[in-house]
């Protein structure tokens, strides 16, 4: 099954299949929104909380840690309750489109890139807080100097956002409706493979979303390394 | 100063979501759009096997989600001292479990399909045991003016108009009578309102509610959730709109570990009067849900 995969995977690849193009861009896309607007929220979110005092920032932080183990299924099923015609922002008509996977996969994206940037904030050495205060340097000078001096977690946060919400299944399906040719992803693609019993092109699907995936892990791990040499 | 924004802001967030989950949480669809994620898990019935013996079975999900087998399951299992284990799929992956001889026999409702299957060898025993009627349903006010008429006639029209329509998209029992219907009248179904939801019964009617579109459905998962709907039946019980079940015993001679006797016993189980008085008995809802096949009197209401 897994050969069969394989070579279906290729075949599927070579052929340029229009549905796997389609899916795969939507794919992409529908992650890159998400993480793109849950890394302008999550970074300032998660740097206002590790440099920022203020009464009930721990309970903050921790819920923002559980925040990361909150399973898609249950994102998925919130937003279908928000989205729905019978919920609160029913009259929208945003479920079945990608922008509610958008909004599922953003509520996905916030918890990891907060955690990861606080996390990555907090670990610098005290120094750098300390340079940045004694120069007198403003809020937005400041706030620069830290994001730069993290940047390489951050980015990492960043990515670890991308490859959940670029495989997760629960949101897409639930609020996106793997509808074919508007909100079919690779994930629910796969999910519908196997319910209609073609294994191999299941297979062809995983293997086409991993490839992807490695494709921007290596493309962000060579980044990361050219700007770390640059700068040495 | 600041540290009053920052605090004003946090309250502001984290009362939005806190809201935001007491909002979902409070709307109804939670229950139906959590059944998706069971859709392939495997159900075993009895805990404690009588003896080593397991059947495996791969069934529909519409027969499974009908309850229909959390009734007829135990009465086999006790009978032949063995355990049951189903594995709720569609039409499509159950006729491929089959084919690998990854189940001992396969419920399903494709005729055609089915006919398939035996005719490539991959099955020894096919029995027909059950029926009921595929129903379609739609928004209320019915703009295809599909009320009443026959399945062909109401897809026509449905076609004709251009109006919204929920297809499964999946190879389902449900998906392949749908396209039988499309080919029936010579169209295409490729129109923009025409959607395909490539997921099961049970979400793929939610979308068609949300969207208030027409759609095909089986009876059984239409009575489960009817209630929460607003879409209404429109044609139920035409001719053309029958669903009949089938239960196959999967070919030893192509897979050694298929164990055929048991699922011989199971399909003449299906078949027997105590089995055909449990399915004729069946009720969701205070209604009949399916018809035995195998009792007179019992084809037709």
């Amino acid at each position: 099954m897994i050969r069969e995969g394989i070579q279906e995977a290729l075949k599927l690849l070579l052929r340029l299949d229009s549905s796997v193009i389609d899916a795969a861009t939507r794919s992409l896309w529908v992650s890159i929104v998400a993480v793109a607007a849950a890394s302008v929220v999550g970074i300032a979110t998660g740097l206002a909380l590790a440099r920022k005092r203020f009464t009930g920032r721990s309970v903050v932080v921790v819920a923002f840690r559980v925040g990361m183990s909150v399973p898609t299924v249950l994102i998925g099923l919130l937003c279908f309750g928000l989205l729905s015609r019978r919920g609160a922002l029913g009259e929208f008509e945003l479920l079945y489109t990608t922008w509610a996977i958008v909004l599922g996969e953003f509520f996905l994206a916030l918890p990891i890139v907060v955690t990861l940037t606080h996390g990555a904030i907090t670990r610098l050495d005290r120094r750098v807080f300390e340079t940045a205060i004694t120069l007198g340097a403003g809020v937005i000078q400041r706030a620069t100097t830290y994001l730069r001096e993290a940047r390489l977690a951050i980015m990492l946060a960043v990515l670890t956002a991308f490859s959940r919400c670029f495989t997760e299944l629960g949101i897409a399906m639930m609020v996106g409706g793997n509808i074919a040719g508007r909100t079919r992803t690779l994930t629910t693609a796969t999910a519908l493979e196997t319910a209609r019993g073609e294994f191999a092109s299941g297979v062809a699907m995983s293997l086409i979303l991993l490839t992807i995936a490695l494709l921007v892990t290596l493309a962000i791990a060579l980044l990361s390394r050219a700007t770390a040499e640059a700068e040495s | 100063m600041q540290n009053e924004t920052t605090r004003t802001a946090w309250m502001t967030l984290t009362i939005l979501l806190v809201t935001s989950f007491s909002v979902g949480c409070g709307t109804q669809p939670t229950e139906q759009a959590g059944s998706t994620t069971a859709e392939t898990t495997a159900v075993s019935i009895n805990e404690t096997p009588l003896a080593d013996a397991v059947l495996k079975v791969a069934s529909t999900t519409s027969t499974r989600d009908s309850g229909l087998l959390d009734i007829l399951l135990p009465e086999f299992e006790e009978a032949n001292h063995c355990r049951v284990d189903l594995i709720a799929v569609g039409t499509g992956a159950a006729l491929k479990l089959g084919e690998a001889g990854d189940v001992d026999a396969i419920l399903v409702h494709a005729r055609g399909a089915e006919e398939k299957f035996m005719g490539a060898g991959h099955g020894v025993r096919h029995e027909p045991f059950m029926h009921n009627f595929f129903i379609i349903a739609g928004p209320t006010d019915d703009p295809a003016a599909a009320r009443g008429s026959d399945a062909v006639a109401a897809m026509q029209s449905i076609a004709d108009g251009k109006h919204r329509f929920v297809s499964r998209g999946d190879d389902s029992g449900t998906h392949k009578r749908e396209q039988l219907l499309w080919q029936k009248i010579g169209r295409r179904p490729e129109w923009d309102n025409f959607v395909e939801s490539g997921q099961g019964m049970g979400p793929t009617l939610i979308m068609a509610d949300e969207m208030n579109a027409y759609v095909l459905t089986d009876e059984g998962t239409w009575l489960k959730q009817s209630e929460k709907f607003q879409l209404v039946p429109l044609v139920r019980g035409a001719d053309d709109l029958k669903n009949s079940y089938s239960v196959i015993v999967v070919n030893p001679a192509q897979h050694p570990a298929v164990n055929s006797k048991l699922a011989s016993k199971f399909a003449s189980f299906l078949i027997s009067e105590q089995a055909q008085k449990l399915i004729a008995n069946y009720k969701i809802n205070g209604q009949r849900l399916f018809h035995a096949d195998r009792l007179p009197g019992e084809t037709t209401e």
